[in-house]
């Protein structure tokens, strides 16, 4: 397993300028890494759905890189969108998978099938063109610039321990977020 | 109702209205009520179908197309709204959205019909509950209640609905 800062830390150096939408315990994790808060979105309506969200954004603007850092538990519950993103193909998304076998955000309790679902099988049998999954930082360090130049959706999954709940992380809320994205970016008109 | 030339909704009305307001992307998950949609959306082009697997989906799907400064409006039945619950409540409301959401009403027998189909009973009562405004479109003479829904969406920064009574063929 990899350390949950270091996984997130490892992919926070290779950010640039993309749109990070956080879910989940990664709302508390990703934070704590990134360069770039005015680019990192909240997404706390909708359980499960930051992937949806992110794919609406990656379709609206395909000149934007968008990543959805998304936890098992969540994935479990929109595992139909893996199929909806595949039937779009979005080139600039990469979707990653916080897979720590738990619901942290409420205390640790185990996922269905903790730890022994393959998101990498699902995702390629959904559609998705590349699946990855990782359990040590230096292989994931050395793979990633590679992993990153290659068109999406491509799904990384981060095989990190358990924590437990988080302490909340102070910052912009999603709505705030939302409407500050959409100016960001209506200022940065397509090509 | 009777079918007769005035009294039909087709397809191609309720693409063209929405065409009138610059959609650009149509998310759904087909229904009976719309069901001659998919094959005017292809026919047309203009338009870019999003089909997803369930409906609560839809929702999130849309908010991030309207962050990244596309028009899109969301087409699902009534059953589905139900389903979609938590994306309602949790990005349409908590957000404030500027989404029109267009509902199949199953199971709808007109303005003071009767039904014994619990997707239409409950249909508007939710949608009071959740305080989301919306008009009913039953045919072509009504399409223009869509660019006023839309519009008021855009302009009040809040999701509305039109419930759609049935649309008949292309």
């Amino acid at each position: 397993m990899i350390e949950c800062l270091d996984a997130l830390g490892a992919l926070s150096k290779q950010r640039a300028d993309r749109i990070v939408v956080m879910h989940m315990t990664t709302r508390q994790d990703w934070p704590q890494v990134s360069q770039r808060a005015e680019l990192d979105i909240p997404w706390i309506g909708a359980m499960g759905k930051a992937s949806s969200f992110a794919l609406g954004l990656a379709l609206a603007r395909p000149d934007q890189k968008v990543w959805v850092l998304d936890g098992d538990g969540s994935l479990l519950m929109n595992l139909g969108g893996l199929v909806t993103i595949a039937a779009q193909q979005p080139k600039n998304l990469l979707h990653v998978v916080y897979n720590n076998g738990a619901y942290d955000t409420s205390g640790g309790q185990p996922v269905p099938r903790s730890g022994e679902v393959d998101f990498c099988a699902i995702a390629r049998g959904a559609g998705y063109p590349h699946a990855y999954s990782f359990d040590g930082l230096a292989e994931l360090e050395r793979q990633l610039p590679a992993i990153l130049a290659q068109d999406g959706p491509t799904l990384l999954v981060l095989n990190v321990p358990s924590m437990g709940a988080r302490r909340p992380v102070p910052g912009r809320g999603t709505t705030q977020a939302f409407w500050e994205l959409q100016e960001y970016l209506a200022q940065r008109p397509q090509a | 109702m009777a079918e007769t030339a005035q009294h039909i909704l087709h397809a191609t009305s309720l693409l063209t209205e929405l065409k009138k307001n610059g959609v650009t992307h149509i998310v759904w998950l087909p229904d009976t009520e719309t069901s001659s949609m998919f094959r005017a959306i292809e026919a047309d082009g203009g338009v870019h179908l999003v089909p997803v697997c369930r409906e609560g989906e839809s929702m999130p799907i849309a908010a991030g197309l309207i962050a990244g400064g596309a028009k899109p409006v969301v087409l699902i039945q009534s059953t589905g709204f139900f389903e979609s619950g938590d994306s309602i409540r949790g990005v349409c409301l908590d957000i404030g959205i500027p989404l029109l959401i267009l509902i199949g009403y199953r199971g709808y027998e007109g303005a003071g019909g009767r039904t014994g189909d619990s997707a239409a009973v409950f249909m508007e009562p939710i949608l009071k509950t959740w305080g989301i405004p919306y008009q009913i479109v039953q045919d072509d003479a009504d399409c223009s209640r869509i660019s006023e829904e839309y519009q008021a969406a855009l302009q009040t920064k809040h999701t509305r609905a039109i419930l759609v009574g049935r649309e008949y063929g292309e």
